[in-house]
């Protein structure tokens, strides 16, 4: 008996609980930690991760969770803090060795110089949307194992080779998508938000037209209009928008201006198909983009 | 790369390779022109006396550091080419303010709710018993809410909010509303809250008005709450049971005398069901307001939540020296939001409380024992049709005994039926359009229009289901 309970004492210890804010993080701790870690991801793939609705059964699972991943960039900001307060779990509290913000380390991108809320819901600490470059992917990568190792010192040497094995396909792929995307350098694509500056960053693709107005402010009528004239002056063909956005609103943009719409997501799973993993999200988000760039 | 910012090596290593590359790429250029340019201009001053002699010479070497300038801008455009790296990103402007979360010691905000409208009913306040309701027909200062909340150290989080309204007379009023400390890794699952705070009866009561979904607070809240809402200075303690699902257990110890406990110990001078209030100060264990509540939450599916709840409040009441309370309280929410909400939009939620009381009045020298029993209860279903668009109804209802002043109509049987339409331009304000029919007993039935406005300044909130 007394056996038994250390079998299953024992069992419990090699599973590390993780809960991930956003499927992204949740998807490279599984990648990660493999059978060593039980992973549940808060936010649904398809949804805003700005609104997600702090159910109390988030409580439950931040409650027993060894492990919080957040992106620590602002974007939970409206739904976090009081889940983790009501979980009352000292392993996850801030600043504990299970409280990992991937945003750490990692150089973001339009930090805004003053906080000024009359130019949209402007992010303090900088553009949140910094996992759709791979190569922050790879950061938040090694702060996972790092921090994964921390807290199962048994588990580090599976971890340590699930992460270079993750670091050697995301190299691989790396290669790959640069190549995909190399014809389209220099070439503008219009987005919905400011989500995929770190991906046009990365891969030679120029953002900076945006269906909405500012950051967070819905597309209004008179801005679309300047969006249309602006895409048929310097003809921009590809549109991005993501499952929570208004498709109708970018459907109409593109009747105006032939432009292609590309569905594309910051989540594995918000697509559907192709993007199980976030390597996998990345290789369908990268294969789409290059078709519509290349036209008919 | 900024110095000062951690860097994974894995990303030092690959802006390592990239500076290696365009380094040996630029030495490699610059050797090849010190080697060529070089030794020319070496030559030509030290034949400067005989390089007038030597045209083809001097035009062949031209020819040849032409031919080197063109095979090293080659080179460089096939470097440039392979480079992998993203066009050079404009550096990040200094930041001068720092973000809200992480980089303050405490978060900061001001909101601001006003109302303007009409109504037939000349006393407004008689129709709307709640302290931040519109309180007159023309303009309300509802409330302006300065809310401090942080980290006070590895043990506690604290908050204190701080309320400025302005009434029918023009008076500002200050009101210390809540500030207290919650801890944050107690054991066995536990959390203790100790100072001035709402007491978690039901769903509304613990609310702040801009949280509210309509312009006020329903009827069952003001008769058994009185104004301000039941809270008072006390302790806390709660604890997440271990079951799969969420399921909480709270009990509240707080004071039951004062301003704010209309239904227990009060202040002394006022009426309750027509029984005049005395002075019950604490003197014993029996003089405190006792509030257990019980709350549980199930994921009927993806996009459904439930949460239920069972509140009781128990004390000593000012009627008389014996006199005692029991109020009683169900809740129950549910929420839909389908998996593609854009900005939270579209949703439905549907909220209902039901209260009851038994209000136990000693005997005094002129007044034999009584108990008065009474009720409450809304029902509201808020809908956002479209995103930043809701549109909601409400039934309330208050009855009972009227206690000993049948005329007072702060006991009156009353119903009320409200409608609104808010439109969030952002998160950070609304406005909202409500009208109200009021049904009265003893008062006059009215009807009442008002629109609101709110504003926030400062720290995003966050909020809880």
């Amino acid at each position: 008996m007394a056996s038994l309970l250390l079998l299953a004492a024992g069992e419990a210890r090699a599973t590390l609980r993780v809960v991930a804010t956003t499927p992204e993080y949740g998807s490279l701790a599984a990648t990660i930690g493999l059978d060593r870690v039980s992973v549940t991801t808060l936010a649904r793939p398809t949804e805003d991760p700005h609104f997600v609705d702090a159910k109390p059964s988030h409580i439950v699972t931040l409650n027993r969770a060894d492990i919080l991943i957040e992106g620590g960039a602002d974007l939970e900001i409206g739904w976090l803090a009081p889940l983790v307060e009501g979980a009352r779990n000292p392993r996850i509290q801030p600043g504990a060795p299970g409280r990992i913000r991937a945003s750490e380390g990692i150089e973001l991108l339009d930090v805004p110089a003053t906080l000024d809320r009359s130019q949209g819901d402007l992010h303090g600490a900088g553009n949140p949307h910094f996992m759709m470059d791979p190569a922050n992917a790879a950061i938040v990568a090694r702060h996972l194992a790092d921090a994964f190792c921390r807290n199962d010192a048994d588990g580090c040497p599976a971890y340590k080779a699930s992460l270079a094995r993750f670091e050697a396909a995301l190299e691989e792929k790396m290669k790959e998508w640069t190549a995909k995307l190399a014809p389209f350098r220099g070439t503008r694509v219009v987005t919905y938000h400011n989500t995929w500056r770190y991906f046009a960053a990365r891969f030679g693709l120029v953002t900076g037209t945006f269906l909405e107005p500012k950051p967070g402010i819905p597309p209004s009528p008179p801005h679309l209009a300047s969006v249309i004239g602006e895409m048929q002056r310097d003809p921009i063909r590809v549109i991005l928008v993501e499952p929570y956005q208004s498709r109708k609103t970018a459907e109409m943009v593109a009747g105006h201006t032939n432009a292609r719409i590309v569905d594309v997501c910051q989540f594995p799973g918000g697509l559907g198909k192709g993007d199980a993993d976030y390597i996998s999200l990345i290789d369908t988000v990268v294969g789409a983009v290059a078709a519509a760039l290349a036209g008919p | 790369m900024n110095p000062g910012i951690r860097v994974d090596s894995r990303h030092r290593w690959r802006g390592r390779r990239r500076a290696a590359r365009a380094f040996a790429g630029g030495l490699a250029i610059s050797l090849c022109l010190l080697g060529s340019v070089g030794p020319a201009l070496a030559e030509g001053t030290e034949r400067s006396a005989d390089e007038d002699a030597n045209p083809e010479e001097l035009k062949r070497r031209v020819e040849e550091l032409e031919r080197l300038v063109a095979e090293q801008q080659e080179a460089l455009r096939k470097l440039e080419a392979q480079s992998t790296s993203p066009p050079p990103a404009v550096p990040p402007p200094m930041t001068l303010v720092s973000s809200a979360s992480g980089k303050n010691y405490l978060n900061l905000s001001l909101d601001a709710l006003v109302a303007g409208g009409a109504s037939t009913e000349p006393d407004v306040p008689t129709l709307k018993p709640g302290g931040h309701d519109p309180a007159q027909r023309g303009f309300t200062v509802q409330n302006i809410e300065t809310v401090l909340d942080g980290a006070v150290d590895p043990y506690f989080r604290g908050q204190a909010n701080i309320i400025l309204f302005i009434t029918s007379d023009g008076e500002t009023r200050v009101e210390l509303e809540e500030a207290f400390a919650t801890t944050s890794s107690l054991p066995h699952n536990l959390q203790v809250k100790a100072g001035q705070y709402f007491t978690e009866f039901g769903r509304l009561n613990p609310m702040h008005p801009h949280t509210w979904d309509f312009v006020d607070q329903p009827l069952a809240n003001g008769r058994m709450f009185g104004p301000d809402g039941l809270r008072s200075a006390g302790a806390r303690i709660s604890w997440l049971v271990p079951t799969p699902f969420y399921s909480e257990a709270y009990l509240s110890v707080q004071n039951g005398h004062g301003e704010t406990l209309t239904s227990f110990g009060s202040v002394a001078g006022e009426t309750v069901f027509g029984r005049p209030i005395e002075d019950r100060p604490v003197r014993s264990l029996d003089d405190l307001l006792y509030a257990p509540r019980y709350a549980a939450s199930f994921d009927l599916t993806g996009s459904q939540t439930m949460l239920v709840g069972a509140s009781a409040a128990y004390g000593p009441n000012g009627a008389g020296q014996e006199g005692h309370t029991r109020i009683h309280g169900v809740d129950a929410f549910w929420k839909w939001k389908p998996p593609r909400a854009n900005r939270g939009f579209p949703f439905v939620k549907v909220q209902g409380e039901w209260m009851t009381r038994s209000y136990h009045a000693s005997a005094t020298p002129a007044l034999s024992a009584d108990t008065f029993d009474d009720h409450g209860a809304y029902g509201q279903v808020m809908w956002g049709f479209r995103p930043m668009w809701t549109a909601g109804v409400r039934y309330d209802t208050v009855g009972g005994d009227a206690g000993d002043d049948p005329l007072d109509p702060a006991h009156e049987r009353r119903n009320r039926a409200s409608a609104n339409l808010t439109w969030f331009p952002t998160e950070y304000s609304k406005i909202r359009l409500q009208v109200d029919l009021d049904e009265r007993t003893v008062s006059s039935d009215a009807r009442s229009v008002w629109l609101q406005l709110e504003f926030l300044l400062g720290a995003h909130a966050a909020h809880k289901l």
